[in-house]
């Protein structure tokens, strides 16, 4: 299966500009050790992962029924204000995927599985 | 037939990975049993005829979606096939593949609701009709029905496993198996709305999926001290209602207490798993059960070792602090020390949609003699009461009051 990993929130990770230079790279060090776990895993692979820039950044796309694009600045909604970064992957079934995720800093994590629409 | 129920829904699964065939096929299967033995007689192996006739029900099924519909996604796909792979690697090894304990573990997996998982296992690993679980869980049948078609069709979109998970997490899996063991149980004696007696029979249900599991995992301490538990309360049932009405432990017909599984609990509480450090959840469950013991063991309501009983409540409330905990140590130390003690443990207690407390404290108010404060703590308790029998109970207590 396919899965979405989303970042949404710090959880018991404090917040990361409030982090010190050396909780930071403990962090990053755990982004690396997921890496590591997710290559060494039969049937895991990593299909995409990124970090995401501040919610200040975000735009919300709106096309009403008449075809208008309206724009507006900042996150859909407030619950994913905090969301971080994403990663797409392929694993078996929803234990691998939450095993592996256990490495990761203690975020709030969405797990959300993708369907194939392809024809 | 219902023993082999949960068996040969692992079996098929195991084969088939199709969730949403097995259980109809197995269902067709044994309808088809229940017309032809009486008339052909029961086979040499039932069974394995009704495995025969399931497999051969989920195969017809596959060859009709194959050809009619090349679109729609199979369960099985090449991720499924990945998965086998997956999965023996990560497990250890010391583990015994078993299919039944895999079908337990998907059906009680912490991704899926607990009333959800609790309906799911009761249905799956027990064959408990879907009627009898609604009438558990207190809800109508097409309502139970739709959840439990829900619970399965989340499995397959969530990507919930059937599999036995690393030996690191497995302990952790196994406790969320006995809450919805034991979530099952009390829903059974959950104050309902009518008096529906036979409820707390269907708790009984709870105790089998709790001893299937057991059978695979004989020394897992979580469900050691769950049967305990739930044995002792479920030994009082015959004796807690009378011609409709509620009859407190105090004046239960101890003789009616079934007193084999009071002995069964008591050696399983002394069972050599239980000796050792425990999860926070297991020692819960081995306090209320020795808890139940001291009650279930006692000759009669007046020799009642309340203090003891103050003693393992105060240890649970370290363990395990809950509003119901607090109440019920209340209930003891009025015991043990009297009203106004008990009143004292009370302060400040309250339960969201509960009548309980304002019950206890209308019982401890009369026993203190003050009368007019009882009368209004039980007004407070009937409007709040949504059973039947209680209410009819708490509503003849305020009336003696005089």
């Amino acid at each position: 299966m396919k899965y979405l990993v989303l970042l949404i929130g710090d959880g018991a990770e404090k917040p990361w500009p409030e982090q010190t230079d050396s909780e930071q790279a403990a962090a990053m060090a755990k982004f690396g050790e997921f890496d590591a776990a997710c290559a060494a895993r039969e049937g895991v692979e990593l299909l995409a992962g990124e970090a995401l820039s501040g919610p200040s950044d975000a735009t919300v796309m709106r096309t009403a029924a008449d075809g208008r694009v309206a724009l507006t600045d900042g996150p859909y909604a407030e619950v994913i204000e905090g969301m971080g970064g994403f990663y797409l992957l392929e694993a078996p079934d929803l234990d691998v995927v939450v095993e592996l995720l256990r490495i990761l800093p203690p975020y709030d994590i969405q797990i959300h599985p993708t369907v194939d629409v392809t024809p | 037939m219902r023993e082999e129920w949960g068996r040969l829904v692992a079996l098929l699964l195991a084969q088939f990975r199709r969730l949403d065939l097995v259980e109809d096929a197995l269902g067709d299967a044994v309808e088809a049993a229940s017309r032809t033995w009486p008339v052909d007689g029961v086979p040499a192996n039932p069974a394995g005829w009704l495995m025969t006739a399931a497999r051969r029900r989920v195969v017809d099924r596959l060859r009709t979606e194959a050809v009619a519909a090349r679109k729609q996604p199979m369960l099985l796909t090449d991720a499924e096939r990945h998965q086998e792979g997956a999965r023996t690697m990560a497990d250890s090894g010391s583990l015994v593949e078993d299919d039944v304990l895999r079908l337990v573990l998907m059906c009680a997996h912490p991704a899926l609701a607990p009333e959800a998982a609790g309906a799911l296992s009761l249905r799956l690993v027990l064959g408990v009709p879907t009627a009898d679980i609604a009438r558990l869980f207190l809800v109508p049948e097409p309502t139970m029905a739709a959840r439990i078609t829900r619970a399965k069709k989340r499995i397959v979109g969530a990507g919930i496993p059937f599999a036995v998970p690393d030996a690191a997490v497995l302990p952790d899996r196994l406790d969320t198996v006995a809450q919805t063991a034991y979530l099952a149980f009390t829903a059974g004696y959950a104050p309902g709305t009518g008096p529906d007696l036979l409820r707390a029979e269907l708790s009984g249900e709870a105790i089998r999926l709790a001893r299937v599991v057991l059978g695979l995992r004989p020394d897992e301490p979580a469900l050691v001290a769950l049967l305990a538990l739930m044995l002792l309360q479920h030994s009082r049932r015959d004796a807690r209602v009378s011609d409709g009405r509620l009859v407190l432990l105090a004046d239960q017909d101890r003789t009616r207490w079934h007193h084999d599984e009071v002995a069964e609990a008591t050696r399983l509480l002394a069972a050599p798993c239980l000796a050792g450090p425990v999860t926070p959840l297991t020692a819960s469950y081995v306090l209320q059960a020795r808890i139940a013991a001291e009650h279930a063991t006692t000759p009669s309501a007046e020799e009642t070792r309340w203090d003891r009983i103050v003693g393992l409540y105060d240890l649970l409330l370290r363990v395990a602090p809950s509003p119901s905990a607090r109440l019920a140590r209340a209930v003891a130390v009025a015991e043990d020390r009297g009203a106004v003690a008990g009143l004292d443990a009370l302060e400040g207690l309250e339960i969201p949609d509960s009548h309980r407390p304002a019950a206890v404290r209308a019982e401890l108010l009369s026993r203190a003699g003050e009368t007019d404060a009882a009368r209004a703590a039980y007004d407070q308790a009937i409007a709040a009461c949504r059973n039947d029998v209680e209410r009819t109970f708490l509503t003849a207590q305020r009336d003696a009051l005089g």
